[in-house]
């Protein structure tokens, strides 16, 4: 059985601990006294994955065995998550690969042609054909890209259908195909609280017009977190929406989640806590830092992006959106929930090289801002790990560069709308439309690998709550004018940080160190 | 004889300039080239000659640099006005002077600016179809009539220039400076009037979309005049440097951009759409629908390509110099349109480009724009001064050939 999240209390004993900062790390001492919030352990793996999805699949929660939903003639659309999860990716076969092939043969054992398969990927870039081939396999990428294996297209008109309005007046508009299928296969990995269950097809599938009713200003600063979905506003609107689909078209949900074994084995201390390190993982640390930093900047952006985790699958379970998710949301919570009592003055997060939106390209300034404010920040159940008017410290370089096919709205959201305010509410309400309806933007969207023109504002909003909730942000080794440029200050050290942050918490601030990835949701008493 | 700074002819500095300043690396040391490597040279000069009737000599109070004296000095200007040119000439046709002589209806001790379009009347030749109608910087007899070949005072080696004491100018090219206009600002005439100039060539269309690229001399006031014969049109200004992009705000910009990041912002602005070729900068597909290329660079004339719309409008009012990629030009099937100096309205009732100019020159938001004139013998700094007046924040460099 593995352990338990931990809290550490920093004393005289305790090693340099290890903080991720962008593409690299870094060993900090932190002052004493200082709390380090550690995930569980990894959880073991199920043995038998595929009989596990057989499993779930004919046992389904709250409705019929697959094979009895299934029959000739009907329409059968299987949708799944895009590469934004897991991150880092995962050792092929992907679980969604193996899922899928499951489904796909109950469909043939019943006589289903009319297949189709559709990426979730909402406002997200288009996968690429590769991108696509590995999530899936060989065998299911021949068979039916690019005919029957598409993308999702959240700007073709034609695609798309308003199913209706929540009782909040919520314009419900997703894939038409979707939508007119007689079931959705809904293939998920749910790697954090937020993802999976009412989410995955009202967001997946979704249009603009559906999507700006949750992702706005207003809705993510009363989400708290969204990562603790009966707190999240975002999460309720969700369901609203989810509970119209479920009225409109059946949906079988299977949802996979994952363990926390994030780094191969050549970084393996990584998912190691600092004092259980060996001799081994202590050369490899020194190894693999000297060598990274020797590394040209392109170069070591490949090796980190080449990294797959070895994760485990830990639980599969099918069947109605709203009966599966509880089952899986309780998984996640068992790998990553830490209990930890009280806030803290300044919390501490090492940022990594990776977030939903760089797979396979560039972490840039927005995507910082929006993993540290908007992900790191909201890793919490009850209250976040910083008090309110709190400091937070971030650790990661900042750099002031941006992919110019994945994110050409980022560039000019950067260059031209964070030197006109950085307030959500005004970026929302002066410029959001004009990026979200940019024919540029959309045409690169849909033929191109370009996230949406209007991805930008989101990320922005995504720490809409951060901003409104501390008093200081600062991040140690940032590039001082990309961070200045967002708002934020740039410190060469913690003790530099700790230095500004003194006019907002004082000189003697409790600190709390919130220690992934590994992730590790933070459960505040 | 009166001190002067002469220009003369030499094949081998004209080529080691041009070969210096041709590359990247070699720009950084036009101040250097200008200084030193050009023909140009500070001498005792026979004083010129009247040529005839009215004709007076002027004493020049302030003689600007203007970007054109720039590009000759640093061997960018093109072999092309060699033709046009008789050497050795006194640059300077940025002036306001005195004249020294009486005139029929303007006595000796006016305070005179210059037109400096060398055009049929003071060669004292039949007017050419241009100068009949009003157009005579387009005159077709620069290189005939009673004077050398020349288009302007400042490329003529009979009239003399203004970077002297003294030059000779004909009375159809002197217009009285009211009193309220001081130095400072009547020196910057000429080049308003060239201002005034290329934006009335061509017509703009109310909420066209209008771009100035460069914020230096030329570009500053190309966007004064545009304000004037464009009010309402949103008028976006490319500008390197932090004061010229407070500068053109303050003279009425809708938006200042810097070179990096025009082509995105104006993609924006234009909803265009944005293409990036294998090799080569961006370009639009849509875009702008008139740009004033200010700059006289192959890269500023290169940008405004790429920037116009299809079947859009580039005005070239910088003179230029290198050579730039016309696929754009051709693709686009867009509008080259030249604006070299200045005319009389062009017959059709429409006020003089230097009558607009003195107007304009006094109503202007330009104080400032002048630096604190150089004496002629310290021509050297003054021209790194010009060369660099941009990163030194500053708009105009002058001489005050009277003060040495």
């Amino acid at each position: 059985m593995s352990r338990p999240g931990f809290v550490l209390t920093v004393d005289e004993r305790t090693p340099p601990l290890l903080v991720h900062q962008g593409e690299g790390f870094r060993l900090e001492r932190l002052p004493l006294g200082s709390r380090v919030i550690y995930p569980p352990d990894s959880l073991k793996g199920v043995r038998n994955v595929d009989a596990e999805i057989q499993h779930a699949l004919l046992n389904p929660l709250g409705i019929e065995p697959l094979p009895e939903l299934l029959y000739p003639n009907m329409r059968l659309t299987i949708v799944f998550d895009d590469l934004s999860l897991p991150l880092p990716q995962m050792q092929t076969p992907d679980i969604r690969q193996r899922v899928i092939e499951h489904v796909l043969e109950l469909a043939a054992a019943k006589g289903v042609d009319d297949v189709e398969l559709i990426v979730a990927n909402a406002l997200h870039r288009r996968m690429t054909p590769a991108e696509i081939k590995r999530v899936v396999g060989e065998r299911v990428f021949r068979s039916f890209f690019p005919e029957h294996l598409r993308n999702h297209d959240a700007e073709d008109r034609a695609n798309l259908v308003e199913i209706g309005k929540t009782k909040h007046g919520e314009v419900v508009e997703l894939n038409r195909r979707a939508m007119e299928s007689d079931l959705i296969v809904y293939v998920n990995i749910t790697t954090t609280p937020m993802s999976g269950g009412p989410k995955s097809v009202s967001v997946g599938l979704a249009s603009y017009r559906s999507l700006r009713h949750h992702h706005n200003v207003h809705t993510l600063r009363h989400s708290r977190s969204f990562n603790d979905p009966p707190n999240s506003a975002m999460h309720h609107s969700y369901e609203r929406m989810a509970d119209l689909i479920g009225g409109h078209v059946k949906v079988f949900t299977i949802e996979t989640s994952l363990n926390n074994d994030t780094f191969p084995t050549a970084t393996s201390f990584l998912n190691k806590r600092e004092w259980e390190w060996n001799v081994a993982d202590q050369a490899s640390y020194l190894a693999v830092k000297r060598g990274n930093e020797l590394m040209p900047a392109r170069a070591r952006r490949k090796v980190w992006q080449k990294n797959v985790a070895p994760y485990a699958v830990t639980g599969v379970n099918a069947g109605l959106p709203s009966e599966v998710h509880p089952v899986t949301l309780d998984n996640v919570h068992r790998q990553q929930v830490t209990e930890v009592q009280g806030q803290a003055d300044v919390a501490i997060f090492g940022l990594p090289y990776i977030c939903p939106y760089n797979v396979n390209s560039i972490m840039n300034p927005i995507l910082v801002m929006s993993l540290g404010l908007g992900y790191f920040f909201n890793l919490y159940k009850n209250r976040p790990i910083v008090r309110k008017g709190g400091a937070a410290i971030f650790y990661h370089p900042v750099e002031h560069e941006f992919h110019p096919v994945h994110h050409p709205s980022y560039i000019d959201f950067f260059d031209e709308v964070l030197t006109q305010s950085t307030d959500p509410v005004v970026l929302e309400t002066k410029y959001e439309e004009q990026f979200a309806t940019d024919p540029w933007y959309i045409q690169l969207y849909r033929k191109s690998y370009a996230y949406h023109g209007v991805h930008p504002f989101y990320m922005w909003y995504w720490g809409a709550h951060a901003l409104e909730h501390l008093g200081e942000v600062i991040f140690v080794g940032g590039n001082r004018r990309t961070t200045a440029r967002m708002g934020f200050k740039a410190a060469s050290t913690l003790a530099d940080a700790l230095e500004i942050a003194s006019h907002t918490v004082g000189r003697s601030p409790s600190i709390t160190y919130q220690h992934a990835p590994p992730l590790v949701v933070a459960d505040v008493r | 004889m009166i001190l002067s700074l002469e220009y003369r002819h030499s094949s081998a500095r004209y080529l080691a300039s041009r070969t210096v300043t041709s590359t990247k690396a070699g720009s950084r040391l036009s101040a250097m080239v200008a200084g030193n490597m050009s023909p140009l040279r500070l001498i005792n000069l026979a004083a010129p000659v009247v040529p005839g009737e009215g004709w007076t000599r002027v004493a020049p109070r302030l003689s600007g640099i203007c970007g054109s004296d720039i590009g000759l000095l640093t061997g960018r200007s093109s072999p092309y006005f060699s033709s046009v040119s008789s050497m050795p000439f006194v640059p300077g046709h940025e002036v306001v002077g005195e004249t020294l002589d009486d005139l029929p209806d303007l006595p000796a001790g006016s305070r005179v600016v210059l037109d400096p379009v060398l055009s049929c009347e003071p060669r004292d030749i039949e007017s050419c179809r241009w100068c009949a109608d009003g157009r005579e910087s387009r005159c077709d007899h620069v290189t005939t009539g009673r004077l050398a070949p020349g288009v302007q005072t400042g490329s003529c080696s009979e009239t003399g220039g203004a970077w002297s004491r003294q030059f000779v100018a004909h009375r159809s090219q002197l217009h009285v400076v009211p009193d309220s206009l001081d130095d400072e600002r009547a020196v910057l005439v000429e080049p308003l009037a060239c201002a005034v100039h290329a934006a009335r060539r061509v017509d703009i269309d109310p909420g066209a979309t209008v771009v100035v690229v460069g914020a230096g001399t030329v570009g500053l006031m190309t966007l004064l005049a545009l304000r004037e014969v464009a009010p309402t049109a949103p008028i976006h200004v490319i500008a390197k440097h932090r004061h010229q992009q407070e500068r053109a705000l303050a003279l009425g910009a809708t938006a200042v951009h810097e070179p990096s990041h025009a082509v995105r912002a104006l993609r924006r602005s234009t909803t265009a759409r944005m293409h990036k070729p294998e090799w080569g900068r961006e370009f639009l597909l849509g875009g702008v629908d008139v740009v004033f290329e200010c700059t006289g660079g192959a890269s500023g004339l290169d940008s405004a390509l790429r920037l116009a719309r299809a079947g859009g409008t580039v005005v070239v009012s910088g003179m230029p110099s290198g050579s730039v990629d016309l696929a754009p030009l051709w693709l686009r099937e867009l509008h080259l349109v030249g604006a070299y100096a200045s005319d009389s309205g062009g017959g059709n009732g429409q006020r003089s480009d230097f009558a607009e100019a003195i107007e304009l020159a006094g109503a202007a938001p330009i104080d400032g724009w002048v630096e604190p004139p150089y004496p002629l013998r310290r021509w050297r700094e003054a021209m790194a001064h010009a060369v660099d007046a941009g990163k030194l924040g500053s708009v105009k460099i002058a001489f005050a050939p009277g003060k040495d």
